[in-house]
């Protein structure tokens, strides 16, 4: 993207508001968003589908003061012609005027309003284009290659891809805010198929960065994604029965991050959360702790020995309500220190906004953290498994059967069974069930293995008195 | 609109694109020949032009107005088995041929294929044009206005009450290689209500909405805010006090309606032609082979008048057809759209479908439903000495490798002795697909579709649909509750 284009987008993003405040409006906010996307999905060696474009759209948000608060309304469009954007503010301001006067709508306080140093959040890279297209597919072709190649019982592929992003997001307000970042994103993927006479699995694993210099080898990951095909061969129910289960990071990582749904601010003040009411008390164990940071970078060893510093896939240097993004410990120790909040459920709790808004096109903002992880602990994920007599090592969730209102969990699961430490055969077809409540008190193990792959990371954790339903 | 001819109301939708967003036969054309520009060997335009508003009451304020416009322009050419794919949102005659010059080169040769003449798709007219998108606002607000009244009238319990409206208006223009000529206009509409229930420390949710492709009278009728803010109220009432569902292989009783989500993720999905052309689905190579019990049989139909999963035509430009997929327990087809059905050498179902102009079509279900039985619902009931009675859901989900789905009842209670008793927690449910129906011993006579609620995701691809389904009985399914 040419700076041209930038400092057009930050123009258009300005010029809505100021029509919105010439049209009446007491405070406007705009977003305006322009990515790029390069995407290749190749399939037993042939490309399968390759995507290659880009796109632009602005949204904005009105609000009127009335008598004991403000109206408020919004709109978004693709259409950034002169005309659009007309469209786009004359449209916010005749809806405003069918909402409800809300005591605490508003933007923040001017005083409120910052960002982190762009610079040093190493979000974007300009050599994200560096790799040729060409070579692109090729990476793709050479992860799924080398899925193909670990074993016979390999001989069919969901595919591999090969992902590359460029975004820009500018946002302006009418009290004096108006900043924006660019961030970039690689990635590839493989998802191979072992097959025996007991039927088919599917294994998945990927690389991701901010750079391709921070990528990982093509070949590596297609052989990781092959084990984790072939080692679900053979699955098979096992009896419904109470006992251990371990958690590995890739799954750990959605189960910890229900604490912090829980913890949502909007969650919290609509009643709508186990943790409502509970700010202080011990909600966990002792031995959680659970962080939210917006303002991570990290740095990596690069082959030659030096070190790259890149931004973490949940960084940005303001928030959605322009705020400075920050770090926040939500659980300390097992007690619930902080929630996730935004400007507007920060004045509906009566405290203040942790810079925890998330801004989309259209809407207000809503709660969205940046990265999160839970404090590791000192054993190996071997040893966590080899203190188990019997039990489950989950290799994968599926469902929607979380519900952090009541706390009941009860989802779909895979995995390897434990028996007197030693990970033996596959399951499939079998529930594993619980109260988050509870689990989070429950969990008498966190692994030494924190690592980030994502915007959220958490180590492996074994969980005590979870209810597997089986044959 | 049953009784009356479907064709009888003839509407050029195309008139859109041609007078407000100045496209022309002549440019779709030239994007087409550019596109084929390479030695693709069919190119498809996919035109699209989305107006949604979204309407929230919260708190008993209208706290949210929002309004969203979405136009741009896809474009896809396929050469063998691969898809290039480019898109904007712009559409000016440049940017459309730059979009299509992009597309090309997916191929790499000379041009061999030409344009064929366009050849418009003779479509039926199952919704009405505009929709409620039409409606004046101050009806809408009126109508989340009742939702939180009744919703809070219901029981002093219920604590917080959030009633939405959901519509949008998307237009469609297809064009393709081939000369398929097709346009859309598909209105939709949704109306939500979400509660909080709470006595003393216990906190409980309930849930309700829907709506379809319809106008704003649909919700005067027998589907008003007063229903639905009365079903979500009273789920979230009934969770208080419910006792842990039970744990293991049961006999499950399905209510009718919503649990047809059931179907969708057993066999729907698995019956998707890409992942069979591609031998990835638990279902490949079983045509004409026994995958249920034979009281089931199962069909997806896009055509059915107002329904949320209905469309006149496909993202394809194909007419929809009701398509049968399991016939009295043998499975007997799948779902296609063109490059499946070219590659498999089978008809096409007019099933290709897209979340938006951003993204490639692919074979998706529109209202998938198993016909009527015989048995009576009471007498199900009745024959079960203990097991679950499940009558409502939240989503599914499926590994189509391996056919393991599964999904989470909002709404159970236990089966004792023939009867319906204690109200139980949510829980998942979990099988295998291309055996789980093979244990269904009764079907009901009283076939239902949801109330308008779904949306199916695939492939990161978000598209509504329907489902349905008569009172069922499985007689083996396992329950993921707590209790022994």
């Amino acid at each position: 993207m040419s700076t041209q284009t930038a400092a057009e987008l930050s123009a258009i993003a300005e010029k809505a508001v100021e029509m919105a405040r010439r049209a009446g409006a007491t405070d406007a906010e705009a977003v305006a968003f322009e990515g790029d996307e390069f995407s290749v999905h190749v399939r037993l060696g042939e490309v399968d589908e390759l995507t290659e474009s880009g796109a632009r759209a602005l949204g904005l948000r009105v609000f009127f003061e009335a008598e004991g608060g403000q109206r408020t309304a919004s709109t978004s469009t693709s259409d950034l012609s002169k005309d659009g954007i007309t469209r786009l503010v004359s449209g916010a301001v005749e809806l405003a005027k069918v909402t409800g006067v809300d005591p605490f709508a508003g933007l923040p306080d001017s005083t409120a309003f910052g960002s982190l140093n762009v610079n040093e959040l190493a979000l974007y890279f300009e050599d994200i284009n560096s790799v040729p297209p060409e070579e692109r597919i090729a990476m793709a072709k050479r992860c799924e290659a080398a899925a193909l190649e670990t074993d016979t019982r390999i001989q069919n592929s969901r595919g591999a891809a090969f992902d590359l992003s460029t975004s820009r997001r500018v946002m302006a307000n009418s009290r004096g805010f108006a900043s924006e970042y660019q961030r970039s994103y690689c990635g590839f993927s493989a998802t191979p198929i072992a097959q025996d006479e007991r039927g088919m699995q599917t294994g998945y694993w990927y690389s991701n960065a901010r750079t391709p210099r921070l990528l990982e080898s093509p070949e590596e990951i297609g052989k990781i994604a092959a084990e984790r095909a072939l080692r679900k061969l053979g699955a098979r129910r096992v009896p419904t029965c109470k006992v251990p289960i371990v958690f590995p990071p890739e799954v750990s990582r959605g189960l910890m991050a229900n604490l912090l749904h829980a913890a949502d601010g909007d969650a919290i003040y609509r009643n709508a959360s186990m943790l409502a009411g509970k700010l202080g008390e011990q909600v966990a164990g002792e031995n959680i702790t659970i962080v939210d940071d917006g303002t991570m970078v990290f740095d990596h060893a690069l082959a030659d020995g030096s070190t790259l510093r890149a931004g973490g896939f949940g960084t940005s240097p303001f928030d959605g309500d322009g705020l400075p993004t920050r770090k926040t410990v939500v659980v300390e120790r097992g007690v619930l220190k902080e929630l996730l909040l935004n400007t507007y459920t920060a004045l509906k709790l009566g405290m203040q906004s942790n810079g925890k808004a998330s801004r989309g096109l259209a809407g207000a903002p809503g709660i969205g953290g940046g990265n999160y992880y839970l404090e590791p602990g000192e054993p190996t994920q071997e040893q966590i498994v080899g203190d188990v007599k019997q039990g489950l090592f989950v290799l994968g969730t599926m469902g929607f059967g979380v519900n952090i209102v009541t706390g009941d969990y009860s989802q779909g699961a895979t995995g390897l069974w434990i028996e007197n430490g030693e990970l033996t055969h596959a399951v499939e077809e079998i529930t594993i069930a619980g109260n988050l409540k509870e689990m989070f008190r429950n969990v008498s193990a966190i692994g030494n293995d924190l690592e980030f792959r994502g915007a959220g990371a958490v180590p492996t954790v074994r969980v005590e008195g979870m209810t597997i339903a089986g044959s | 609109m049953a009784d009356q001819n479907p064709f009888a109301h003839s509407y050029d939708h195309k008139r859109y694109f041609f007078e407000t967003l100045g496209l022309t036969e002549r440019l779709l054309e030239r994007c087409l020949g550019e596109a084929l520009s390479a030695g693709g060997d069919f190119a498809d335009l996919y035109f699209e032009a989305v107006t949604s508003t979204s309407l929230a009451m919260d708190e008993g304020i209208v706290k949210t107005a929002a309004q969203g416009v979405s136009v741009g322009c896809g474009v896809r050419v396929l050469s063998g088995e691969r898809t290039g794919f480019a898109y904007t949102d712009d559409l000016s005659a440049e940017r459309l041929l730059k979009a299509a010059r992009t597309a090309a080169l997916i191929a790499s040769g000379p041009q061999t294929t030409r344009v064929a003449g366009f050849n418009e798709t003779r479509a039926p007219q199952l919704y009405p044009i505009a929709g409620s998108s039409d409606a004046e606002i101050g009806a809408k607000l009126e109508l989340i206005a009742r939702a939180d009244r009744a919703a809070r009238a219901f029981d002093p319990r219920i604590v917080q009450v959030r009633a939405g409206l959901n519509d949008e208006l998307r237009r469609i223009l297809v064009a393709a290689s081939d000369g398929t000529f097709a346009s859309d206009t598909q209105p939709l509409a949704r109306l939500n209500v979400a509660v909080i229930a709470k006595d003393g420390e216990e906190r409980t949710r309930g849930s309700s909405g829907g709506g379809g492709r319809v106008m704003l009278d649909f919700f005067t009728g027998s589907k008003s805010p007063e229903h639905f803010a009365t079903e979500a109220a009273r789920t979230a009432i009934l969770q208080l006090g419910a006792v842990a569902a039970p744990a293991g292989e049961m006999q499950v009783v399905l209510g009718p309606g919503w649990p047809g989500v059931l179907l969708h993720e057993a066999v729907g999905h698995g019956l998707e032609a890409d992942f069979n052309r591609k031998k990835t689905s638990a279902f490949a190579g079983l045509i004409g082979q026994q995958v249920a019990s034979s009281k089931v049989t199962v069909v997806d139909n896009g055509t059915m008048p107002g329904r949320r999963g209905s469309l006149n035509v496909d993202d394809e430009g194909n007419a929809t057809q009701e398509t049968v997929l399991i016939e009295n327990g043998i499975l007997r087809g799948y779902l296609s759209d063109k490059l499946s059905a070219k590659l498999m050498n089978m008809p096409n179902t007019g099933s290709g479908r897209r979340e938006s102009y951003q993204a490639i079509p692919m074979p998706r279900m529109t209202n998938t439903y198993m016909l009527s039985g015989e048995d009576d619902p009471g007498d199900i009931l009745r024959s079960v000495k203990s097991g679950l009675y499940a009558v409502n859901f939240g989503g599914g989900q499926v590994d189509i490798t391996t056919g393991k789905f599964v999904f989470s009842a909002s709404e159970a209670y236990l089966i004792e002795d023939g009867k319906v008793t204690a109200p139980v927690k949510g829980a998942t449910l979990i099988g295998n697909g291309p055996e789980a129906l093979k244990y269904v011993s009764m079907v009901g006579n009283d076939l239902a579709l949801d109330e308008g609620i779904g949306t199916c995701g695939k492939n990161g691809q978000s598209v509504p649909v329907g489902v349905g389904m008569p009172t069922v009985k499985l007689d083996r399914m396992t329950v993921g509750g707590t209790a022994r």
